[in-house]
């Protein structure tokens, strides 16, 4: 590891030899499953594969390539590998110590029950996140941000807002999740609700911190363009605004999913993500509740990924998105 | 004499005296206390309010069942003392949480104290492993350039997805190997607190710029001591920060975790309690209490960044 910092790093054949012996390992151990459970070969094959997909990580990771595309591939790449290979250790050890379902299971396993109950899990995501995610996210979202707006005309109030708001970001608003299931009913409409309560404050806090990130400087030459207050916001404060605004909306996507989800621990329709995780863990059925997993995890972190290009799209000004 | 304090470059300034009630009400004017009352006090109102229009349907029905004549002042002061109101009257959840927490003893399952002991102290274990984990895995990230490639990006991408949703699982899981009671929960606190401790953290010993690390190598300093002198006293800002996050989400985590076991103990039990039997005055004054544990939570960890950027004479 070392001696690679210094260097330009292991050239392709010692990276194609450590890859090799990681699958030629794993292919033992895959093979030794039936033969030798719980066996010392086995083991020590598990062991051998580990090693040598360590090897790879490292010296993948060693690598220093010249380009801005290779570099780009390699940040791609190298968690990748090490998912992988995490996921397959995971599989190996689950299967070679013959771990009970019910306490873990093979990621094979999770993947069959995703493949075999798509309706199911389509119907969950469709209650929990297009329904009441997307609803509350929208409603509680624009909320914030319309009374941001307003609050930001008067400097009495946006001191007294601001310390509450901040103050109410840090309480655990899941708790409200009782209530609204007892005023909007069962239904996905509570568990809007529940989003949007959750989702209001940190976007109404981001959005007054943002709009007063816009230089004196800048505000100087809006006045002197004789520009109006609204004039001043359109052009000035909301764009200077949007890094701000850009991570209440970041940091809501979760926040949203994490609600609707626990609202539906209180009380739900016999379908969601929530109620499935609540339901087939009584049951035993640990499959299925890490596929209801998985699903929330790709929907978070797609929901993420879509906000962070759109982020850049819209604030391709700021240094931080700069080449260079 | 003008105290210093005041602007002399104001248009009006140098007009009239500023006595000591001018300066008393300006210094009001342009502090944090008084606006922030203000906005408390009119959520307050607003409460009043809504307590009225959303208990007047069901108490009016009650007043008429009741035979008596009322009038609006009968029904108004029936919407704020109902035994199970739609949303109860902010004193009603003083007088509740006043009932269950001077009125009987600490120990006896009725007390709020007790329900928030139990939720505290899982979430306390749990916020010192996770920030403990989250600490040492920074500086390992730190350390190993294979680490910061291979598992950092999963770290930061396990921050958009709700890990939250594991929080069950765990808890059921492990009851059915035999390990119950604290240390489920404090797990589920645990690793809620150690990802935004960890990306935190990382963030934070990587915060000195290029010249002081290169000053600690014209020291010819080890990686160690710039480390121990350096990156860890430039990362306490970043580190407390994280922390009032990771304490919130411990705080989430173990109320959460106290919902699968079916009610036994804690906070986030009083609240699965209260929405079975729709006591929503319960309901509320455990939601009030959990705010006020994560309200002292987050202070006493922002007395603690004052007192140690204090005396590492970093200005405040």
């Amino acid at each position: 590891m070392s001696v690679a910092r210094n260097g330009a790093g292991p050239g392709p054949g010692a990276i194609a030899l450590t890859g090799g012996l990681a699958a030629m390992a794993a292919i033992a151990a895959l093979s030794l499953l039936g033969v030798d459970q719980r066996g010392p070969l086995l083991i020590l094959a598990i062991l051998a594969f580990w090693a040598a997909s360590w090897r790879l990580t490292v010296s993948l990771a060693a690598i220093e390539p010249r380009g801005r595309a290779g570099r780009v591939a390699l940040q791609v790449l190298i968690p990748i590998v090490f998912g992988v290979s995490l996921l397959f250790l995971w599989e190996l050890v689950v299967r070679a110590l013959q771990v009970p379902i019910v306490l873990l299971p093979a990621p094979s396993d999770i993947g069959v029950r995703i493949a075999n109950s798509l309706p199911i899990l389509w119907v969950d995501f469709v209650q929990t996140f297009l329904k009441a995610v997307v609803a509350g996210y929208v409603i509680g979202c624009a909320s914030g941000f319309a009374v941001a707006v307003l609050v930001d005309r008067s400097s009495f109030l946006k001191r007294g807002l601001l310390p509450v708001g901040n103050l109410v970001s840090a309480l655990p608003i899941v708790g409200v999740a009782p209530i609204m299931v007892m005023w909007f009913g069962f239904d996905w409409p509570s568990k809007a609700a529940v989003v949007v309560v959750m989702t209001f404050f940190p976007m109404l806090v981001n959005t007054v911190a943002g709009l007063s990130a816009a230089g004196a400087m800048e505000r100087d030459l809006m006045r002197t363009y004789a520009a109006g207050p609204w004039q001043s916001l359109l052009k000035l404060r909301l764009p200077a605004a949007m890094p701000f605004i850009f991570n209440a909306l970041k940091i809501n996507s979760t926040l949203a999913l994490i609600g609707a989800i626990v609202a539906e621990f209180f009380g739900t329709p016999i379908v969601g993500m929530g109620f499935r995780i609540s339901a087939e863990i009584g049951r035993m059925n640990t499959d299925m509740v890490w596929a209801e997993i998985a699903v929330a995890a790709l929907a978070g972190s797609l929901t993420y990924g879509i906000l962070s290009v759109i982020e850049r799209i819209t604030t391709f000004w700021h240094p931080s998105y700069r080449k260079g | 004499m003008t105290p210093p304090s005041t602007p002399i470059a104001e248009p009006g300034a140098a007009i009239g005296y500023a006595g000591p009630l001018r300066r008393l009400g300006r210094r009001m004017r342009d502090g944090r206390t008084v606006p922030v009352l203000t906005v408390v006090l009119a959520i307050l109102a607003i409460w009043y309010l809504a307590a009225i229009g959303m208990n007047w349907a069901t108490e009016t029905v009650k007043l008429e069942r009741a035979g008596e004549a009322y009038g609006v002042p009968d029904t108004v002061a029936a919407t704020w003392s109902a035994e199970r109101p739609v949303l109860p009257a902010p004193h009603q959840i003083v007088v509740e949480i006043w009932n269950s927490t001077v009125g009987v003893k600490p120990s006896s399952p009725r007390s709020l104290l007790y329900h928030a002991w139990v939720t505290l102290s899982s979430t306390l274990l749990g916020f010192l492993i996770g920030t403990a984990l989250g600490v040492l895995l920074a500086v390992g990230i730190l350390n190993s350039r294979t680490l910061d490639k291979s598992l950092m990006p999963w770290i930061i991408a396990s921050q958009t997805i709700p890990i939250l949703a594991i929080a069950p699982m765990v808890i059921v899981v492990l009851n059915s190997v035999g390990v119950t009671g604290l240390l489920p929960k404090a797990i589920i606190s645990t690793y809620l607190s150690f990802f935004p401790v960890a990306v935190g953290m990382v963030k934070g010993l990587r915060s000195p710029d290029a010249m002081l690390i290169d000053l600690m190598h014209t020291y010819s300093a080890t990686r160690r001591q710039t480390l121990v002198k350096l990156r860890w006293p430039a990362s306490m800002p970043f580190l407390f920060t994280s922390m009032k996050v990771a304490v919130a989400a411990a705080l989430v985590g173990a109320i959460v975790g106290e919902l699968p076991t079916g009610a036994v103990a804690g906070l986030g039990a009083r609240l699965l309690a209260g929405s079975y039997y729709g006591q929503t005055i319960q309901i509320w004054s455990a939601l009030v209490a959990a705010a006020i544990m994560a309200g002292v939570l987050v202070w006493l960890i922002g007395l603690g960044e004052k007192a140690s950027l204090k005396r590492m004479g970093a200005r405040p």
